[in-house]
């Protein structure tokens, strides 16, 4: 009996300066065979200068279901923004 | 075939969460008519749906359904065309049509991606392609020919997929939708690439033009078929319009694309092999003849000229290559062993 491939995830930056970002997933024996997949699968057009692979079990995500308790607290704190703060019309870009 | 993982991802879990149930117990009725309302709300406010959210199973199946065939089209679709990377006419063509055999290997694997996240593995949805379970674009059960069946398949075959995959770059399942912007961006050129060959061949010699001439005879009308039942015949279109899966109807996007097909064959100088086409100045479009479904009906069922053929490939590359996997993987965990035991 054969033993599958492993998932990873695949993380592309497309030119320095900017962050890598999520681009898929794909199966690969290891960190090394998941690297070199990626380059042919997700940059065959240039689209990348630097990769990560991690293996998708590695990853610990939040659970949507619980979005409420999660993120509402961030949504009542408005004095975390620039408009909550009145100041007057001559005080110029503040 | 379940594994944690998979589970964690599936849409029972997910429910199970939302309404605090334990595992045995099984949702009421009311429960989960009330999560599809919302489930139906939020699509239809053209929100995405993320593989961790909420679906009705119906959802999750439908979706396993297409992306799957989608992702085994691709792979078939690669065997067709493979057939003449060796004998392609220049190195030019060479280069041009293995890059674009890569870029259906690459469109079948995002798409094999997008599918797993719905909490199916990779090996089941090989299962159901080498067991004949799920099905693949009829279109790649027939026989490339001549080098500008090529041709013919870049410009018709892949015009036709353009024209049925850009309206799913907005489809309402985010990882499905992202692919498809990823395939879409790349398919272009392949349209191109097979129009340049049909206009090459267009512009040689007496042969060479007839060459062009029969294998747009023989593509036509199984490009007019590749876009799916009329709209009387198809079963899904009321629901997958619903979940953003379709957006126009199969006849919509036929006649989209004899429209957008035919002042193409014009300036390649070649004959349209329908003696009822005929421009409709009242419509605004094209009036074509009758399509033979009893052909099309036959090839899907699995008696085209190349099912058996393809079937056979696909399912030999796939053994055949198995020592190879199981060797990588052995060396990959003997790797990690020897990397353990230095660290003791």
């Amino acid at each position: 009996m054969s033993k599958n491939w492993p998932l990873w995830e695949i993380f592309v930056r497309s030119k320095n300066g900017l962050e890598h970002r999520h681009f898929g997933s794909l199966h690969a024996a290891d960190a090394e065979m998941a690297l070199e997949n990626a380059r042919d699968v997700y940059t065959r057009r240039n689209e990348g200068v630097s990769i990560w692979v991690v293996e998708s079990k590695n990853i610990t995500a939040s659970n949507p279901a619980e979005n409420g308790e999660m993120f509402e607290p961030a949504q009542n704190k408005v004095y975390r923004h620039p408009t909550f703060y009145d100041l007057p019309d001559e005080v110029k870009h503040m | 075939m379940y594994d944690e993982l998979s589970y964690k991802l599936s849409t029972f879990y997910i429910a199970e969460l939302i309404v605090g149930i334990k595992k045995k117990d099984i949702m009421s009725e009311k429960e989960v008519k009330n999560l599809e309302e919302i489930f139906e709300a939020r699509i239809a406010r053209d929100e995405k749906i993320e593989p961790k959210d909420w679906m009705p199973e119906k959802y999750r199946k439908t979706h396993i359904r297409q992306i799957s065939q989608h992702a085994h089209s691709e792979i078939i679709g690669m065997l067709p065309e493979g057939n003449w990377i060796t004998r392609a006419p220049s190195l030019r063509r060479k280069a041009a049509l293995l890059a674009k055999v890569q870029d259906e290997a690459g469109h079948g694997l995002y798409l094999y991606s997008a599918c797993e996240t719905l909490g199916v593995s990779r090996d089941e949805l090989y299962d159901q392609l080498h067991s004949g379970k799920a099905k693949y674009s009829s279109i790649f059960n027939y026989p490339t020919i001549t080098w500008a069946d090529i041709g013919a398949i870049g410009w018709l075959v892949d015009g036709a997929a353009i024209i049925n995959q850009v309206p799913l770059c907005n489809t309402s399942f985010g990882p499905y939708a992202r692919a498809m912007v990823r395939v879409c961006k790349e398919e272009s050129f392949h349209q191109r690439q097979g129009y340049e060959i049909m206009l090459t061949l267009c512009r040689g010699t007496e042969e060479q033009k007839a060459m062009a001439q029969d294998a747009l005879n023989r593509w036509w009308w199984p490009s007019l078929m590749m876009l799916g039942p009329t709209d009387a015949e198809s079963v899904h279109t009321e629901q997958s319009m619903k979940w953003k899966l379709k957006r126009k109807s199969n006849d919509e996007l036929r006649q989209q694309f004899i429209d957008q097909t035919v002042p193409q064959a014009d300036i390649l100088g070649l004959t349209i092999p329908d003696p009822d086409l005929k421009w409709n100045e009242e419509t605004g479009h094209y009036d074509f003849g009758e399509i033979d479904w009893e052909e099309f009906w036959q090839v899907v069922k699995g008696h085209g000229p190349c099912n058996k053929e393809r079937m056979s490939a696909r399912v030999n590359a796939w053994n055949n290559g198995e020592w190879v996997r199981d060797a990588a993987m052995a060396y990959a965990e003997k790797k990690e062993a020897n990397k353990l035991k230095e660290a003791i």
